[in-house]
């Protein structure tokens, strides 16, 4: 180690120096003072003069506000129904790929296209896919002989609908990280196995799917916490509607700062957003990725 | 945590030790690899469709847009985008978008590639905290930065600026970057570097003469996703942009009313939006795949 030797002293410090400092204005000040202003009675537009120190009262008022604990119980919702989903159909699509088939490159080519391209784009596609007099999707619920829906208007079919995007676009990320995972896995047990008289079923379930374990935990808390954050989708097909149905906590903070223009209720529910997210960070850090490195 | 193979690997052995009865009617057969071969079609089916329909819709007529039955072959029209490219303003987003995307990705890579070369290879305080931060700083959800983020950038005068544009998506893009491109640092041989200070040459040489060459792959993976987010990212370019400096995200959301919206050119905008998405995605397929494997694969 010559080198860590020759290079003491200040050096390392000016490597990180740049990345450090833009993190720290971009992400963690910010945070801070996210915290400060949940503090303050402040409506958007007015100068940073006109702010009212207010302790705790954001915080009282957002702990009785429905809308709040309307955009959490959605976001759960959400992020449950499309992970769960995607986990199994991940998981299905991986297995069956696994072998190797023609085309496979084509085809992963193809599964990636729709988590590259822009949320917003994804959003207005299928809100252009649902919608009432244009869309595909009552253009075939109609050929199968059934009334066209005002599926992104009517109450118990918007969530469906953002859902069944989200599973569009998120499906092939899980089913990529299980087939690299399924590739990475050492051929010894399966080999056993199959030698042993395994079915193909049994190999899979008790062999392949424990030792991919520590894989599937990392896709799966990924997974969610890229849920807690998405926004771009509900947005547009949606804006949170019918009511407030398909309103996240993301949609929650957005609409309540820069609509109702209640900065500081806004960075209390943010407050709120960033804790789930730290909780699930530290899982990630506790449960995932130890088990990945001693692998 | 415990070691996760070991257990798993005990618990295996007994299970599959525990079926003496040959396997049941094996699934391998010709039906099972057949059947496999129609749902993968359908499957790409499933995820073609969507695209050919916002691409289609966008060379189609209003006329042909409307009409009840879509319709699969047509003389097609570029008037959506001559509409679209004419409009007041959209070639200046597009601009913007441009500018934005290229030079934060390219500070991205600078920056983020000095500080993972630092955290692969030298030792110094602080450096846990700074390696747990970053990793931490990757999950901060946009909604919780927006409100901070736009009082913040209004009082220090970069708000509707393309340069305050640029400075949060280079930090949101550091923490993915510096953690691509640590894996691929690491691989690089230490005698390589050692070498190098045998003959004379300093860390900075080192690393912009030896090690920045040597990761291109990285480099190139992570300026695709770099590229990717500031050029999709929506929320941040919403409340921190104005006529001037807005992107094309945010420009093609003002588009889309309650009612009546013009099918033919959000979707030719949607294209333009998808277009460098699309390209990258046929062109460096591999890499991307690369680089959403990082980190989960390889720990």
């Amino acid at each position: 180690m010559g080198q860590q030797r020759l290079f003491r002293g200040v050096t390392p410090y000016l490597f990180v120096a740049p990345a450090a400092g833009i993190l720290v204005f971009t992400c963690l000040y910010p945070v801070i003072k996210g915290f400060e202003l949940s503090f303050y009675d402040w409506s958007l537009g007015t100068p940073i003069t006109s702010r009212k120190y207010v302790g705790w009262e954001n915080f009282v008022w957002a702990w009785q506000d429905p809308a709040l604990f309307n955009s959490i119980k959605v976001t759960l919702i959400f992020t449950a129904c499309s992970v769960l989903a995607e986990l199994f159909l991940g998981l299905a699509i991986a297995f069956m790929l696994e072998k190797g088939i023609r085309g496979i490159a084509v085809f992963r080519t193809i599964f990636i296209i729709p988590i590259m391209i822009a949320p917003v784009v994804v959003g207005l596609l299928w809100r252009y896919l649902f919608d009432v007099n244009f869309g595909l999707i009552n253009y075939l619920v109609q050929l199968a002989g059934f009334e066209p829906k005002i599926w992104l208007g009517t109450p118990g079919l918007a969530m469906p609908a953002v859902i069944v995007t989200d599973i569009w676009q998120w499906t092939p990320f899980m089913f990529i990280l299980f087939l690299a995972g399924l590739q990475s896995l050492p051929k010894d047990p399966v080999e056993a196995a199959e030698v042993d008289g395994a079915s193909g079923w049994q190999v899979i379930r008790l062999v392949k799917l424990p030792l991919l374990a520590p894989v599937i935990w990392v896709a799966v808390i990924l997974r969610i916490i890229d849920a807690f954050r998405s926004l771009e989708v509900m947005f547009i097909m949606t804006f949170g509607g019918p009511g407030r149905e398909t309103e996240v906590l993301s949609l929650n903070i957005y609409k309540t700062a820069f609509m109702s223009q209640r900065l500081g209720l806004a960075a209390v529910n943010a407050v709120f957003l960033l804790a789930f997210i730290l909780v699930l960070s530290v899982a990630f850090l506790t449960i995932a990725r130890p088990a990945l490195s001693k692998r | 945590m415990m070691t996760a193979a070991t257990p798993t690997a005990e618990r295996r052995v007994n299970r599959v030790e525990a079926y003496v009865e040959p396997a049941a009617a094996a699934p391998h057969g010709r039906v099972w690899e057949a059947s496999k071969g129609v749902l993968i079609a359908i499957l790409a089916f499933v995820y073609m469709v969507p695209v050919i329909v916002l691409i289609l819709t966008s060379f189609k007529t209003q006329v042909q847009v409307m009409s009840k039955t879509p319709t699969w072959i047509f003389m097609p029209t570029l008037m959506n985008y001559h509409t679209v490219l004419m409009e007041q303003g959209f070639l200046r987003y597009m601009t913007n978008s441009l500018i934005v995307g290229l030079v934060s990705t390219l500070f991205t890579l600078v920056v983020g590639g000095c500080a993972s070369y630092a955290l692969v290879r030298f030792n110094f305080m602080g450096k846990g905290a700074i390696s747990l931060g970053t990793l931490l700083l990757r999950m901060i959800p946009p909604a919780v930065l927006v409100v901070p983020i736009y009082v913040l950038w209004t009082f220090f005068g970069l708000s509707d600026t393309l340069v305050g544009l640029i400075i949060i998506y280079v930090g949101l893009n550091l923490p993915f970057t510096i953690w691509v491109l640590i894996s691929f640092i690491s691989d690089i041989p230490l005698e390589l570097e050692e070498a190098a200070v045998v003959d004379g040459c300093g860390p900075w040489r080192i690393f912009f003469r030896i090690i920045l060459p040597l990761i291109k792959p990285g480099l190139a993976a992570a300026a695709i996703f770099t590229f990717r987010i500031s050029w999709n990212e929506f929320i941040l370019a919403l409340v921190l942009t104005n006529r001037m400096t807005r992107t094309l995200p945010v420009a093609t959301t003002i588009y889309l009313t309650d009612t009546g919206i013009e099918w033919g050119n959000i979707t030719a905008m949607g294209t333009l939006v998808a277009l460098p998405a699309i390209i990258f995605t046929f062109l460096a397929a591999k890499q991307l795949i690369s680089g959403l494997t990082a980190g989960a694969i390889k720990g």
